[in-house]
Parts: C-alpha cells; structure tokens; sequence
C-alpha cells in the first residue's frame, strides 16, 4: 500500500543537480509532495528531504535509482514514525483583526503559535508543526481573513543513532585491482 | 595514430585557448577517432581538430544520430569510450536518441556538444536549446563548462564516469566562449569522484552464500549479459560454467560473451530466444544472473518468472538488484572481480540430466522452427538462411552488426560468434536505424575485423545518409539487408494479435542498389536461392564496402516467440 514517505538526499550542491533529482521522481510519475534542500551536519554535503505517496517496495528501488546518479552520495527512505518532522507556516492578518480583545489571540495561544510580526496594516503569524496542525489553525484563522498564506516542505531528523558520516565512511571502493 | 603529444617540433604552450584544451583533453584520454558534424557553436573547437588532424580523426557523418551510434558502434567492438562531438540546438538535438540507446545499453561514450555564449544562455539565442535539461535524465552524468578553466576537469570526470562502474553517455555543453576563452592547461586523468562507487566492494559472506547455494543446486542455470563483455570476464565465466557444470544462456547483448559452440552455452534468452533456454528458466532451482538486468523482454510476465529458484544477481549496478525479479544473494561488484572469487568456491560437477533437459527443447525447436528457417527448399528466401549462409563463409569470426526488427532477432537468433565483441545492436532501446552507422563504427574500432551489418528495409532508410560516410572515408563494411518489403516485426503482431489489419507496415521502396552505387559502393540485388551462396562469398571478398541486397519471404514470422504478457514458458513455436 502506498504510504507516506520521507527521502532524504545527500550530495553535492551542483548546478542541474535538482533536475536529477527530481527525474528520478517524474520518470517513474510519482508525485513530488514538498521538497527543501538545505546543507547537512557535513560540510559541503547537501540535504534534500522530499515527501511522496509511495509502497515501501517502490521506495528501495527510488532510493537506489537516486544513490545510483553520480553526484548523488547517499539517500534513504522513511516511514514518518521512524522521523521526527515538522514544517513552517506563516499567516498573514489584518491588522484590525488582531486588536485588543480579539479571539485570535487565543487562537494563537492555543496553537502554540507565535507573533512573528506586527505592522501598522497587518500581523504575521508563525506556526511550527505537523501538516494537520499548520491546517488546522488555518481553518481557525480563515473567518478573520487570511491575506497570504505560506507553508514550507517538510523538514526530518530520523530517528536511529547512526551518523550520515558513518554510512559514507562505508562506501569504499574495492581494493581489488 | 595514438601518440599523446604533439610532435617534438617545439613545446607547446601551456597557455591556451578552450577549444585547443578540449582536443588535448581528447588527446590525453587515448581518443584518435570522433565522430561529428560541426555548426556555429562548435566551430572553435572544429578549428583545433583541423590542427590536430594528424592526432584526432574526425569522421564526418551525415546527420547527428549517425555520430552518436557510430561512437557506440566503436565502443563496442573497441572496448574503448566512443566519442562524438556536435554544435548547439538542433546538433545537440539530433545526438539524443544515441544517448538514451547508450545509456540502456551502457555503453561508454562522451558526446560534446557546442553551446551559445554565456551571457546568451536562456534567451532563445540563435540554435540555444537546454542540453542539459533535455539529456539529463538520459546520461550517467553531464555537466555544461562556461569557463575555459573547467575543461581539463571535466573532460577527466566524463572520461572516468563514461568507462567506469556500468558505463553510460556522458554529455558535455560548452558553452562558445569557454572555447574561445584562455586557459593555463593542465591534465591530470581522473581517478576518484567522491560521490560515486565505481567499483563496490565485495561482500565475503554473499560470495559463500552464493557458492553454497551453487553446491547444493540440483538444477543451476547461468544467464549472462553484456556485464561480462563490459568487464572482460569472459574467461572467468566460462572458468565458471566448466568448473560446475552449469548450463549457460546469454541474453542479447551478452552474445558473443562465449563461443556459440561452447557445449554449455545453451543460447539465447527473451522474447524470440530460444526454446529451452526460456522453458528451462520454470525449471531450475537456482539461477545465477551475471551481468543482466532482467529486461521485461527477457522475463516475459514477472509473476510467471522462475518463482520456483532461488536467485542470485551478480550485477555491477546495485539499482538492478531487486528492480525486477527478487534476489536470495546479491554479490554487487565487478563481474570479473566477482566471478574470479566465486569460482574457487564452487564444487566441481556436471549436472548431465539436467543439460539433456535442454537438448530435447533444442530437438523440438530444431523441427518446428529451425530447419524451415536456416534449411528452406522452396519459396522466397528466409533470412535464417542467408544468416546461415554467412556463417558457412565467416566460421563466426565476424563481427555482426544489426538494426532493429525480425532481422535482427534472427541474426542474433543464427550468427555464430567464435570472438567476444561480436554482436552490436540495440537491445534497450530498440532504436530502428542503429545498424548502418553503427557498424561503421565498429569497423572503425576494430579494423582489422571483418563487419557485416545485417539490416531491414525500414532501418536502414532511417539512416542510409551514412552511406555517405563509408564514401567519404572509406571504410569496408559489408551490408546485407533482408527485405522483405514490410516493416516486418510490426507486421508479424499485427497478423498475430491484430488479425492481419497491416497498419502502415508495408513498404514501397527505392531502388536500394541505385542509391548504393550513386554512394559509389558495389551493390547487388538477388532473389534467387541458387545465388546466395556465391553472392555472399563475392561481399566478403571484396576489397571495400558492399551492398547486398536479399528478397526474403514478406510475410514470414520469428518463432519461437513469447507473447507479450505471457509468462517465458508459454512460448509458441509456432
């Protein structure tokens, strides 16, 4: 069954790399959910975490079409309760709307949410979490009036202990011949 | 023609232009043949080959497609990376169904093509088209230099990538002022790059797996491919398949990998292989697949696959490891590598009960298939026995190019190879028009090798153009084209699955011998059988390229055949 899947990809950032990357994902049509690229814990080494719909079954062969581009140096797959993941929403508010007294301060509150910004014509509003709870305050905020809406693409640790230099410390190169 | 250095007549400058770098480049990575055609982005670096004519022996082809299976023509009889070079946007454009035929069939092959300046890169600039977007889901690896400082680099990486590992095309745009620009020139060959395993280490515990797994097999079977040919096991294999006396079958680009006449070699997998070698596949209890990936042509139906074996994939490329069919133990690595290590495990033994299984398929395909085929009496010729007849005249010493369609089945089916580096075609892809081109390649790589293209009459009008090439360079190919006046492949599934409508498969054709001779290649027409013998012992024996051209039967099928969807041991044989 196809479930929610979280591929992290390490390599060197290079111009065309992206495409590579993503050819990966459009040759075989599987649809690409979020994806953020940032650096590593490694200097040099870059990060890609993406989110598919995908089979367990599907996601070994993805990982190792990836890991097979050359300038791609590792990637793996996880099912979400093998990471701990969050992403990034901002909220745009009329001003007026955030005036004294109003809910919406409780709204935030409740949420966790925090006050990014206050401007003379309108808040913005930072939600760190989960896809259902950066949805679930958006529906609380919509009667107010949402000017502009931003949600990032998810961003994973994974859970088990072994360190990215550890598993590329294990690519060696035959010795033989 | 492979010296390294310009001659000693003075020293050259270190201090150059891009374009004189990348034909050093060349120089530095052995390459004394390209195959091309030049174009406004790429004529500074066509002005440096003009200077280095002595080194580097550009070919020019007629059309872009034609360099792209010329290098992989040579790459393939040579063993060398084949080279090709082409200007920007419609150049470029026309090298791309070569690429992605030398990216499924890895072959190592570097293409470069010209590119608009820099500061013209994404503004529809005259012939600017994205290169890189448009080859990189095609390539091994591809890069676009805008400085004349990144050649030596990059030309060393594409070199390393392209032969290295399971090779594949590589793809180098430069853009026009990298060409133009000055560099300070300095060559070191490429080794080592960081993020890619070209060669995996071995597993010692697969490795005794996998020999346990071969001592207690009652029923092993071998099928090898084009990883054996690619890493020069050939010895090893057959170390191999004495040692254990293990039945061995090779898929279409592993042809050539073992004599023909090797009493283990049982033939040819897939689609329209042979009988016993696909029957056998439900049959054994443990397969070895060395240097193959599991082609859907070769598999047939993946749930009728061999669920009764256990599996081992030896196989350089660890994305084909459970790609397709499941594996017991993978031994990633180089198949040379691996088998030199595997051997020493096995027990000896010769499984005979088990190879007369495969005898009695080969008596049932003799009858219902092969004597009609290569032993016909009456009617139009067939091409099994023009196929037969070049055998009786070349003793499998040849090296035998094809195109795509019922040819090039039956030839790969019939031709008898005694020499690896023997059979050239376009398994993957399947590209129609491969066969000309690429033998003149491959005559190119092995010059002293007689190379017979066997084609269709579709094919070869998809790049007759090269004829020019054989005019104007003179190379000595002999060319047998089988025609049948049909598209023929199509036209056997249109009779077969699509009751006979003959959808856009029959063919009016030109007068072939016409335009071979207006190519100024000595050509021959024959339909009779009485002449075939004689005509084709006159083709080889012609000093130079030839044309012979053979009416076959019209509307004969390639039997045996596997259905598409069918499971391999629902083969008909007729």
């Amino acid at each position: 069954m196809p479930q929610q899947i979280t591929i992290a990809v390490f390599s060197e950032n290079k111009a065309g790399l992206l495409h590579r990357v993503t050819t990966s994902f459009t040759r075989r049509k599987i649809n690409i959910e979020s994806l953020t690229a940032s650096q590593s814990e490694i200097p040099g080494i870059h990060r890609y975490t993406i989110v598919v719909e995908i089979t367990p079954a599907d996601a070994d062969k993805l990982v190792h079409a990836l890991e097979k581009q050359v300038d791609i140096q590792k990637a793996f797959w996880y099912a979400n309760e093998e990471i701990i993941y969050r992403e990034i929403a901002l909220y745009k508010i009329r001003a007026e709307a955030m005036k004294d007294g109003s809910p919406l301060l409780e709204v935030v509150d409740r949420h966790h949410a925090r006050i990014l910004s206050v401007e003379k014509e309108f808040t913005v509003i930072q939600k760190t979490g989960r896809r259902e709870a950066t949805t679930q305050l958006f529906e609380e905020l919509e009667p107010y009036g949402i000017l502009e809406f931003v949600r990032s693409g998810r961003v994973a640790i994974s859970r088990p202990m072994k360190e990215l230099k550890d598993y590329l410390s294990e690519l060696k190169v035959s010795s033989l011949r | 023609m492979s010296t390294k250095t310009k001659p000693e007549t003075a020293t050259p400058s270190n201090h150059i232009t891009g374009s004189e770098a990348v034909v050093r480049c060349l120089l530095e990575e052995g390459v004394d043949l390209i195959f091309g055609y030049p174009g406004g982005a790429i004529m500074p670096v066509y002005d440096e080959l003009y200077k280095y004519s002595d080194q580097i022996h550009h070919v020019l082809v007629r059309h872009e497609q034609g360099a792209t299976h010329a290098a992989q023509g040579y790459a393939r009889s040579s063993g060398r990376v084949g080279a090709c070079i082409a200007t920007s946007g419609p150049g470029a454009t026309n090298l791309v169904t070569g690429i992605a035929d030398a990216m499924i069939d890895s072959t190592p092959m570097v293409c470069i093509t010209g590119q608009v300046p820099k500061h013209l890169l994404g503004s529809d600039a005259f012939q600017e088209t994205d290169v890189m977007g448009i080859t990189i889901p095609i390539t091994k690896w591809s890069f676009q230099i805008t400085e004349a400082s990144e050649i030596p680099e990059v030309f060393a990486k594409a070199f390393y990538i392209a032969k290295s590992g399971r090779p594949g095309p590589v793809v180098i745009d430069i853009t026009k002022n990298a060409q133009f620009g000055k560099l300070d020139y300095q060559y070191e060959h490429c080794e080592v790059v960081k993020t890619y395993v070209s060669r995996p280490e071995i597993g010692k515990n697969e490795l005794q797996e996998a020999a346990d797994l071969i001592n207690s097999a009652e029923r092993p079977y071998i099928l090898f491919g084009q990883g054996v040919i690619l890493s020069e096991a050939e010895e090893e294999l057959k170390s191999l398949v004495e040692k254990a006396g293990i039945p061995a079958a090779w898929t279409i680009l592993g042809l050539s990998a073992m004599n023909t006449d090797h009493p283990l070699n049982v033939g040819m997998l897939g689609m329209h292989g042979n009988y016993g070698p696909n029957v056998m596949i439900n049959e054994c209890d443990v397969m070895i697949a060395i240097g193959m990936r599991f082609d859907d042509r070769v598999t047939g139906n993946l749930d009728k696959f061999a669920k009764q074996a256990k599996v081992i994939h030896l196989e350089i490329d660890r994305a084909e490891i459970d790609k397709n069919v499941k594996t017991d133990v993978a031994l990633v690595g180089d198949a040379k590598e691996v088998l030199s290590l595997l051997t020493p495990l096995v027990n000896t033994n010769t499984h005979e009960s088990w190879h007369q299984r495969f005898k009695e398929c080969d008596v049932m395909e003799f009858d219902k298939v092969i004597r009609n085929e290569c032993d016909p009496t009456e009617g139009m010729m067939t091409m099994g026995e023009v196929i037969k007849n070049i055998n009786q005249h070349t003793h499998g010493e040849a090296i035998i190019v094809t195109d795509v369609g019922q040819h090039q089945m039956v030839a790969c089916r019939y031709a008898e190879f005694k020499q690896t580096k023997s059979n050239i075609t376009s398994g993957g892809l399947g590209t129609m028009g491969f066969g000309l081109p690429a033998a003149i390649g491959a005559k190119l790589g092995a010059p002293d090798r007689q190379v017979i293209a066997v084609v269709g009459d579709g094919g070869i009008q998809m790049t007759i153009e090269e004829l020019g090439v054989i005019l104007q360079t003179d190379v000595h190919v002999k060319i047998v084209l089988l025609n049948n006046e049909f598209l023929g492949m199509v036209r056997q599934w249109q009779q077969l699955f699509f009751d006979k409508r003959y959808s856009a498969t029959e063919m009016i054709n030109p007068d072939f011998q016409k335009i071979a001779e207006a190519y100024k290649i000595e050509a021959k027409r024959i339909d009779d059988r009485a002449d075939l013998d004689k005509s084709i012992e006159d083709m080889l024996n012609h000093d130079g390229a030839y044309f012979l051209e053979v009416m076959v039967g019209k509307e004969n099928n390639v039997f045996p055949m596997v259905p598409s969807g069918a499971g391999v041991s629902e083969i008909r044989l007729e």
